[in-house]
Parts: C-alpha cells; sequence; structure tokens
C-alpha cells in the first residue's frame, strides 16, 4: 500500500454484483407495477424510520456524534495505508494471517483456496456486504463448497434464489406468506404443516441452522470495524446466528472492505451509539461479537483476514468522492428514501441500493459502467439529515454527474440552453419562441421525448400572456422610490429597460453588465 | 432598503404572477426593488444534471450581475440553496482566481423570500388577508438545501382570513427533481401521486410552497387529475391584501 502502483483500478466485471443488467429507470419500471411490493416497502421503511427517529430523539448530543463519527472517518481515509499496516502488524501478532486482495477474483480465491485447505465442503456465513459485493457464494458453489447463510433474511434470500434488496433487511421485499412458501420449497427437513406465523417461521429457521451450526468447521464473515490498535474485528448483530459463526468453527476467514478499519478501540464508543439508533431504532445492538487473533482452547483457532480493495483505492482517490467510504452500512438513507421507497432495492442493480448504492456503485465500478445510479435521485436530501456520519450524498450525487458520460443530444442541448441562458437578448428571444410554439397549440398533446414522461402524468402550465421582465419594463405602477433611483430605465420611463429586458436591437450581453444598472439603461438608449 | 430581485428564469419566464407578487410585496412594504435586467437563470438544471462547465457562464453572470447590491432576494428556495451551495464550487471547478470568492460572496447577500422578510426585514407580519383554506408544502430544497425551517409558516400564521392546515407526511419529496422528473418520469410520478393524495386529503383549495419548480410539478399533477386544488407561490399570498 506504501508503494505507488499507478492508478487504482475499479472492480472488475462479471464477479460479483455491483453492475445490474438494465439501467435504473428500466428496473424500476417493473417495480413501480408491482403494488405488493410497494407496498411492503412502504410498510417496512415507515415502520423502522418512526422507530429510529423515536430512539434518536433520546440523545441530546446526536448531532455532536455524527460530527464526531465524520471526523473519525475522515481521519482514517486522510491515512489509509498507514492504518492497515498497523492492522496488519497486529493482527499477526496475534496469531492470525492477514491476506491483501486487489479485487473480487482474487479475494474469491483466496478465501476458497483457505476453506479447500481445511477439507470441508460447507461453510456458515455471518451477513457481509463485502461477501455478496465479490460474489464469494458463487465462486464457492463453483468450487464444490456450500455456503449457508444463517442471518435470517439472508436465508430467506439465499433459499428463495433471490437477491437481496436491502442492506440490513435483506428480505425487506418479502412477506410472510412468500416466506412461508420458501421454506416449503427449499428448507432441508422443514416440517410440511408450516404455517406462516413469525415465531413458526423464526424456530423452522432455527432448527435448521442450530444443525448446521454443529456440523460446520468453517466460517466466513465480514466485519463492521477492525481496530487498528488492538488488531481487533468486530461483528454487530440482532440475532446471535452471527456470534454462533463466530465462536464455534475451528476456522474464521472474515473478508473485509479495507474502509472499515479505526485508528482505536475508543472510537467504537462513537459508533456503537451511532450504528444501532440509525440503523434498526434500538437503542443497542443485542449482540456485538469482537476477536482479537486466536485463544488457544477458545473459539476458532485458525483466524484468516482477507483485506479487500475491489475498487475503494480508485473511490479514495477522489477527495470529494471518497466520503462514500464513511459508510458505516446503517441503511437510514434507504429507509428515508422517497426514490428506494418506491422501486426497492433489486432497481439499483447492485448489493449496495438506495442513496449510498447510489454513490458508491459507480464509485466502485468507473461511472461509466453505471452511469444511470447517480441520476436515481431527486436530490431531496433526506438521504443526508438521516446519515449517522454524515455523509453529503445530494452533494456526491451532483459530483458524480459530472463524471457520468452524456448523451450527445442531451449534452448537445444543454450546451445551447446555457449559451442562451448567457444572453439576456437570446433568452428574451426565446422565451418568446416558446409562448408562440405554446399558442400553436401544443398544450394537451403532450411534449416529444425525451420529455412526453412528463406530461404523460402532469399538466403543462398555462403560458402566460407576459414574461416578467417584460411586465417590469412596461410597468407605470412603481413606487416614486423605483422611478426616481432609475434603475429600469431611469425618468425617462421605462423603454430602455424594455429594450434591454426584451431584446431590443441595443440589448445588453453580459459584458456590460458591471456599469451601474441605471446608467447602462441610459447608455444603451441613446446608442 | 434597495433589495435587488433575481426573479428566476421559471418565475420570469412561466409563472410572472410569482415575481410580480414578490415586488409588489416588497413595495408595499416600503422598500426599493430593483430588477437587473442582465440576469437570466442560476444554473442550477445545469449543475444538477452533470453540466458543471456548461453552467460557468451563468454562475459567473449571475455573481457579476448581482455584486453591487447589498441584499438580493430570490422567491426560490432551490435557486437560493444552488446559488449558496453551488456556485462557488462550480466556479472553484472551471473559474478564473476569484470568481469563487465573488460567488460566496454574492451568496452570502442572497435571500429566499421568507429569509429575507424575517431575517433582514425583521417581519413576520406583512399584513397580507388571503381568505382560503391553504396547505403548505415545505419542498427539499428550502428545507434541506437552504434551510428556511418554518419562515414560510410563520409568514403564513400572521395572513389574516388564511385558514392554514397542515399538510401529512409534508417533508416527504413531491418527485420533482428537475431532469429527475424526465430521467425517472415513472419514479416521479408515484413520488407525486402520494404527494397529491395527501394534499387533497387536507381539504385545502390552495397548495402553496416557497419554489415555482415544485408547484409546477405538483399543479401539475392536481390539474391533470381535476382535484380542483390550486398552486399558489407564497409571495401570491404574502401579496393578497383586501384592497387589492
Ligand atoms: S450512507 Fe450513511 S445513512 Fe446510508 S448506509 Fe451509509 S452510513 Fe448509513
Amino acid at each position: 500500500m506504501t508503494t505507488f502502483l499507478g492508478m487504482p483500478a475499479t472492480a472488475p466485471r462479471g464477479v460479483g454484483h455491483l453492475r445490474g443488467d438494465q439501467t435504473f429507470p428500466r428496473a424500476a419500471r417493473d417495480a413501480l407495477q408491482n403494488s405488493q411490493l410497494r407496498r411492503n416497502l412502504r410498510h417496512a421503511t415507515t415502520t423502522i424510520r418512526g422507530k429510529s427517529g423515536r430512539v434518536i430523539a433520546e440523545l441530546p448530543d446526536w448531532q455532536l456524534l455524527r460530527d464526531a463519527g465524520s471526523g473519525i472517518k475522515t481521519d482514517v481515509m486522510s491515512r489509509l495505508p498507514e492504518l492497515l499496516e498497523q492492522l496488519e502488524e497486529r493482527v499477526v501478532a496475534v496469531g492470525g494471517v492477514v491476506h491483501w486482495a486487489a479485487d473480487a477474483n482474487e479475494a474469491n480465491t483466496i478465501v476458497t483456496e483457505l476453506v479447500k485447505a481445511t477439507g470441508s465442503d460447507r461453510v456458515i456465513k455471518v451477513k457481509s456486504m463485502a461477501t455478496q459485493e465479490i460474489g464469494l457464494n458463487e465462486a464457492l458453489e463453483a468450487a464444490g463448497i456450500t455456503p449457508v447463510e444463517t442471518d435470517l433474511a439472508e436465508l430467506i434470500v439465499q433459499l428463495g434464489d433471490d437477491k437481496p434488496s436491502h442492506i440490513l433487511v435483506p428480505a425487506i421485499h418479502r412477506n410472510r406468506s412468500e416466506i412461508r412458501e420458501i421454506f416449503l420449497r427449499a428448507m432441508p427437513g422443514v416440517d410440511p404443516a408450516l404455517t406462516d406465523d413469525p415465531p413458526v417461521l423464526a424456530a423452522a429457521a432455527r432448527r435448521y441452522l442450530r444443525e448446521t451450526f454443529l456440523s460446520t468447521r468453517v466460517a466466513v464473515s465480514g466485519a463492521n470495524f477492525a481496530i487498528a490498535e488492538t488488531g481487533t474485528l468486530g461483528v454487530v448483530e440482532s440475532e446471535g446466528n452471527g456470534r454462533m459463526c463466530l465462536t464455534l468453527p475451528d476456522t474464521l476467514i472474515t473478508v473485509m472492505g479495507i474502509e472499515k478499519v479505526l485508528p482505536s478501540w475508543r472510537d467504537l464508543e462513537v459508533f456503537l451509539q451511532l450504528l444501532p439508533r440509525a440503523s434498526t431504532g434500538e437503542r443497542m445492538n443485542p449482540y456485538t461479537t469482537m476477536w482479537t487473533g486466536v485463544t488457544p482452547g477458545d473459539g476458532p483457532q485458525n483466524f484468516h483476514l482477507v483485506l479487500l480493495d475491489n475498487g475503494r483505492s480508485a473511490v479514495l482517490a477522489d477527495t470529494v468522492g471518497r466520503s462514500a467510504l464513511h459508510c458505516i452500512r446503517c441503511s437510514a438513507c434507504l429507509n428515508v428514501c422517497p426514490v428506494y421507497e418506491r422501486t426497492g432495492g433489486h432497481s439499483y442493480g447492485s448489493v449496495y441500493p438506495g442513496p449510498i448504492g447510489a454513490v458508491l456503485s459507480p464509485q466502485l465500478t468507473g461511472v461509466a459502467d453505471n452511469a444511470s445510479l447517480p441520476f436515481a435521485s431527486s436530490l431531496c436530501g433526506a438521504c443526508f439529515d438521516a446519515c449517522p456520519v454524515k455523509i453529503d450524498i445530494p452533494s456526491l450525487l451532483v459530483h458524480l454527474r459530472n463524471q457520468v458520460p452524456h448523451a450527445a443530444v442531451e449534452k448537445a442541448a444543454m450546451a445551447a440552453a446555457a449559451r442562451i441562458m448567457d444572453s439576456p437578448r437570446w433568452y428574451a428571444s426565446a422565451q418568446r419562441a416558446a409562448k408562440m410554439a405554446r399558442i400553436a397549440g401544443r398544450r394537451g398533446r403532450g411534449l416529444p421525448p425525451p420529455l412526453s414522461g412528463w406530461t404523460a402524468g402532469r399538466d403543462l402550465p398555462e403560458f402566460p400572456k407576459q414574461t416578467f421582465r417584460d411586465w417590469w419594463a412596461q410597468r407605470t405602477d412603481a413606487p416614486a422610490a423605483t422611478r426616481a433611483s432609475g434603475s429600469s430605465g431611469g425618468p425617462s420611463g421605462s423603454s430602455g429597460g424594455a429594450a434591454a429586458a426584451s431584446g431590443g436591437p441595443s440589448a445588453g450581453s453580459g459584458d456590460r453588465s458591471e456599469a451601474p444598472d441605471g446608467t447602462r439603461s441610459e447608455r444603451e438608449d441613446g446608442r | 432598503m434597495r433589495i435587488a430581485f433575481f426573479a428566476t428564469c421559471l418565475a420570469d419566464t412561466l409563472f410572472p404572477e410569482a415575481a410580480k407578487a414578490t415586488v409588489r410585496l416588497l413595495e408595499r412594504l416600503g422598500h426599493e426593488v430593483v430588477f437587473p435586467p442582465e440576469q437570466t437563470c442560476c444554473g442550477q438544471m445545469h449543475i444538477n444534471t452533470g453540466y458543471q462547465k456548461e453552467a460557468l457562464p451563468l454562475v459567473k453572470r449571475y455573481a457579476t450581475t448581482f455584486d453591487r447590491y447589498d441584499v438580493i432576494v430570490v422567491p426560490s428556495g432551490s435557486c437560493a440553496g444552488s446559488i449558496r451551495h453551488q456556485h462557488s464550487m462550480v466556479a472553484s471547478a472551471y473559474g478564473e482566481a476569484g470568481l469563487a470568492a465573488r460567488s460566496e460572496s454574492v451568496a452570502a447577500r442572497t435571500y429566499e423570500l421568507s429569509e429575507l422578510l424575517i431575517d433582514v426585514l425583521k417581519i413576520e407580519d406583512v399584513g397580507a388577508y388571503y381568505p382560503h383554506r391553504v396547505t403548505y408544502h415545505p419542498t427539499c430544497h428550502s428545507l434541506r438545501m437552504t434551510r428556511v425551517g418554518d419562515k414560510p409558516l410563520r409568514l403564513l400564521r400572521q395572513v389574516r382570513g388564511l385558514d392554514l392546515v397542515e399538510l401529512p407526511a409534508a417533508e416527504q419529496c413531491c418527485g420533482f427533481g428537475g431532469t429527475f422528473s424526465i430521467k425517472n418520469a415513472e419514479t416521479s410520478t408515484a413520488m407525486l401521486a402520494d404527494k397529491m393524495t395527501n394534499i387533497v386529503s387536507t381539504g385545502a383549495d390552495v397548495c402553496t410552497a416557497g419554489d415555482t419548480s415544485c408547484l409546477m410539478h405538483i399543479g401539475g399533477g392536481l390539474s391533470r387529475l381535476k382535484t380542483g386544488v390550486r398552486t399558489v407561490h407564497l409571495a401570491e399570498i404574502l401579496a393578497s391584501t383586501e384592497y387589492a
């Protein structure tokens, strides 16, 4: 990490789940037509928003905590190589083995080889975004190894041959009768008399998972945090299944994005307050499991840490874009996002959906590969206010939109519009031309593509008889003060203003605007 | 006070009533309004669509046009937000030295209408009369970019004859988002549908806001559904009196 190896690479194609096979608007169309999905999403996000809002309101220092979280993350990004080296040194010192994976392919190979070396043909997994990102399950299956997800929602997704649609609640798009059907179809040894009562469904999953926990010797996890100072890894979760994975097996392999490192143990106090309140609306998450290397006779006896780049160095190289790496995957931004609420996670085509996905995925893959994502937002800003580490997602979206390769037609139109807007004379002519077009009868017929989507669901406003600037130039009712100062043409009447405003032959362009407006108008009059 | 008026391209072209009302309101309160005719557009659409370089002349035009005024008012929370948070960013990325500082300085003197009235002119009761049942949509950019807070509501509460009714889920986006409503028209329409349901549920005759853009979107939807609810810019309500 200390040697410059050339421009950092983005995540490779053909492996993992960072790219969808459709653009966002296309994928969203299907989701928007699924009213069951929209009901499920609305119900879930509304519930969790309310819960989270209530427990956040209990903390008088929430804004200070957000500042602290943001500050720690900014510091981490500014000295990431140094912290990672410190982490490596500490992990090795306490009996772990550290592997560096430049991308998804390398990480998958490392993990597959490690599992093969144990002789096991099955691994249990703690829910992990990083392993979803690189498509580890598919890689393991290709090598004849069965991965079993142990997070309940993740298990539902896996058994349903489905994709997760939320960072925290991967099966948010499923309701309980759908879950019952999935269990009946795909869960080994399930009771055929299963009902869709949530406790009954949970009991069925528990029975299946316990057997698996007790008979599997290898586990794969992600990590929420890694402490550079001590070499400690940490996972927070709600069900306790993660703790089983982290403590029962002989071999534990953790795959962690390099941005997850924190300098010191004390930094945890900030994140262990921010994360549960922002994500599940709990004051504290039920299970926090921390492990530092290996302890003879207790817990896993072999510990491997795979440090995953997969595009992160490329993100880090963009000093604006890098704040997306501050994300602690709490999913608060998803839960408040009006676009996510209607389109669901699958529309984003990546394991990272919602607002954070719209900025993180294009950066990891290179914006050209996910060009529609930065536009999958109305820039309403709800995500920014919700983010516990204060990532300014709307500004990041705007930043990325500026890097997206634009379609030639749009580019030409935008450039032309900017040129017209930069000349008051052309601008006023355009206003008149637009009015003529409308008088000629566009209203009611809708706009031509690509603007037709607008008029499909909304009426265009009536075009006014007079623009504001024409009114201003011709008004005779201005109070004495306005007339006396001559700001719209002086006592000689408003005709100067009218000429300037409505594009008369002497109308000003920007280069005259240094002069005080009164004198300018008079000068133009005199020409 | 001498106040420079930035009408915004949208109000100038499509919603002159909102711009005229801003002028009439400020003049009625005894201030002098100046309209520098070389103004056009703040460039927000370009910036938000990924055309920062193309927006540069507009950013420059705004700074050059308004630099000589102490107080500038915009009847749009969204344009005020863009001027305040985006202009210096574009200026430092693409402009010549000095423009970013000038943009920042002009932005600091630029106020959204409710901010001007309450923070600068220190007035909450503008003497308006508007005998209608009104609901207020706080628009995302007014709320989260320009941070006008409850200022528009404080002004509306002082309007005589006005029956102010609370809008459910007021802080949810109406789905406009500039070119978002074209690039993701279907998602935008789904968001608008919920906003309209909430507006209609209030029984209001009028939905008001501080942004003509969102009002154009919401108004276009309400008109298509023939709800009978009208959209009216905040300035028009504040400019209304018993006599005029
Ligand atoms: S961007 Fe912020 S709100 Fe969204 S998941 Fe990450 S930390 Fe949470």
